[in-house]
């Protein structure tokens, strides 16, 4: 036995004994920790899963198979014009960057052989950003108002940031990797139209089928120790007295807030064209799917629906387990939304650290989300729980604009790509510009 | 004896490229060795962008895809 190798063993096995051993069972602050994770996990299986992730997960694959990479790779090639190059580098991770896995590559092929560094950190800094799945998510889970901030500030500050990275080294020419890049053929199977025919139906099919009701009041009320921040829950009320408010809302949760934490209750208004979507949202799905079922029907060949299906659940595979996963860990450290619902991490800490929107609140939450490592999606449920525990939306959007584009782990692949300097004013323009956005987002919404 | 290089980062794609290549490689019983290249910079220097890629005998033969053993075969032959 070679005790070199066996003593980290030894001491892993240590650990967890010490952790069962003391494991604090009974304590109210754990107890209720994984009481509020479960609950969470279970919220995320009923409300988010079925409607919204395998939609979402059907269209993921359908881009990662119909979309012809190499069609977009030719606006980012060597010879491509530099405007365009920009553009399209700012919005193509999302059809791209499906798997975050394919990011790297790609970037240094932009870099080495395509239209240069300033395209290049364009798409680096875009492409995890704007991946559709991610962008669902965000919206469904924080609100439509931090997806499209998400999206939108993505792809403005992704250009910014290449253009930022192209003046600063403008002076210095590569030398152009010697091979040629090499592209597969563009197969064409279908026109244009059709493909888009064929994603809006699946978004089409996404939006209407997670088509919320809209509430009928909308109560603000204080939250956290000390009552640092307000929160605001929107849906039916249920009941109210001297000493709570009970509200059910629109994902069907119910919420009981303490009479004397309810700043005040306010009716929302009604939208008709609105709720007469909601009324008919079923049958619009089921038209869709028929439309949907057609196209695939007299569009696709067997093979390629094959290769959809595979591609689907392949993501699907890869990305759910960590996905709830990270919901479980996330309810675990920081509760649910509302009082009463702490997770291990006090909410107090979490209202020094990010609450409000100050300058350091933003950098704070931008330093944090760039080197700490997230995976793809897993840092929906985890600005959820910040969010919950009283993170301020500016800091939320902020670490949501730093938080995928770059890791610990993914600078240092950069670094081995445009060397140490660079990589180190490239993260650098990733938090100074997250913060400002954060800031400028926590000022309006 | 043919080289075949599966070159990508280690994402699952590329392990299923690798399981085909193999697959087709022992099907026609020929000689081979099967490589990995998973730095970036070494893939870089094949001008391959797109990963999942093949190479057989240093040359690129597909990109951007996994492609099925049958597929492999008839490159190998």
């Amino acid at each position: 036995m070679g005790w070199k190798t066996e003593w980290k063993k030894l001491v892993v096995i240590a650990a967890v004994f010490a952790g069962c051993y003391w494991l604090p069972i009974g304590a109210a602050r754990f107890d209720n920790a994984v009481i509020e994770s479960l609950q969470l996990v279970k919220w995320y299986a009923r409300e988010h899963v079925l409607l919204c992730l395998v939609p979402a997960f059907f269209i993921a694959g359908g881009i990662s198979v119909f979309v012809s990479q190499a069609s977009i790779m030719k606006y980012l090639g060597a010879r491509a014009n530099k405007v365009l190059a920009y553009g399209v580098a700012s919005v193509s991770g999302s059809v791209l960057a499906v798997c975050s896995c394919t990011v790297l590559p790609l970037f240094a092929g932009i870099y080495k052989m395509g239209a240069g560094l300033g395209p290049a950190t364009t798409f680096l800094y875009s492409g995890p950003a704007i991946n559709v799945l991610a962008i669902i998510l965000t919206a469904r889970i924080l609100g439509v108002e931090l997806g499209i901030a998400r999206g939108v500030g993505a792809v403005a500050l992704s250009i910014v940031i290449g253009l930022l990275m192209h003046l600063i080294y403008r002076k210095e020419e590569l030398q152009k990797a010697a091979g040629q890049a090499a592209m597969p053929e563009p197969h064409v199977r279908r026109a244009l139209w059709q493909n888009a025919m064929y994603f809006a139906a699946m978004a089409g099919i996404l939006v209407f089928a997670n088509w919320a009701r809209s509430g009928d009041i909308r109560a603000v009320f204080l939250c956290c120790p000390g009552g640092l921040s307000t929160l605001s829950v929107e849906g039916t009320l249920v009941s109210q007295n001297q000493e709570q408010v009970t509200i059910q809302d629109v994902s069907g949760k119910t919420h009981q807030i303490p009479a004397n934490l309810v700043q005040n209750v306010q009716d929302v208004e009604k939208n008709s064209l609105y709720s007469l979507i909601y009324q008919f949202r079923w049958t619009i799905v089921v038209l869709l799917l028929v439309c949907f079922a057609v196209m695939l029907r007299f569009w696709f060949v067997r093979a390629e629906l094959l290769e959809w299906v595979e591609a689907t659940w392949g993501l699907t595979k890869q990305m759910l387990p960590l996905l709830l996963l990270g919901v479980f860990m996330s309810g675990v450290l920081l509760g649910r939304p509302g009082p009463g619902h702490e997770g291990l991490i006090p909410t107090a800490w979490v209202n020094a650290a990010v609450g409000g929107n100050s300058i350091r609140a933003n950098l704070l939450a931008a330093v944090a989300g760039a080197f700490m490592y997230f995976a793809t999606l897993t840092e929906v449920p985890i600005v959820q729980g910040l969010m919950g525990a009283g993170m301020g939306k500016g800091p939320a959007l902020a670490l949501l604009l730093a938080g995928p584009a770059v890791s610990l782990p993914s600078m240092l692949v950069i670094r081995s790509v445009m060397g140490t300097q660079k990589t180190v004013v490239f993260v650098t323009l990733v938090i100074v510009m997250a913060t400002l956005s954060g800031i400028v987002f926590g000022t309006f919404f | 004896m043919k080289k075949i290089q599966i070159l990508g980062t280690g994402c699952p794609k590329c392990k299923k490229l690798a399981e085909n290549a193999e697959a087709a490689a022992k099907d026609l019983g020929i000689e081979y060795s099967l490589e990995k290249v998973t730095q970036i910079n070494d893939i870089m220097k094949f001008g391959v962008m797109m990963t999942p890629a093949l190479a057989i005998d240093g040359q690129v033969k597909t990109v951007g895809k996994v492609v099925s053993p049958e597929d492999i075969k008839k490159m190998l032959s």
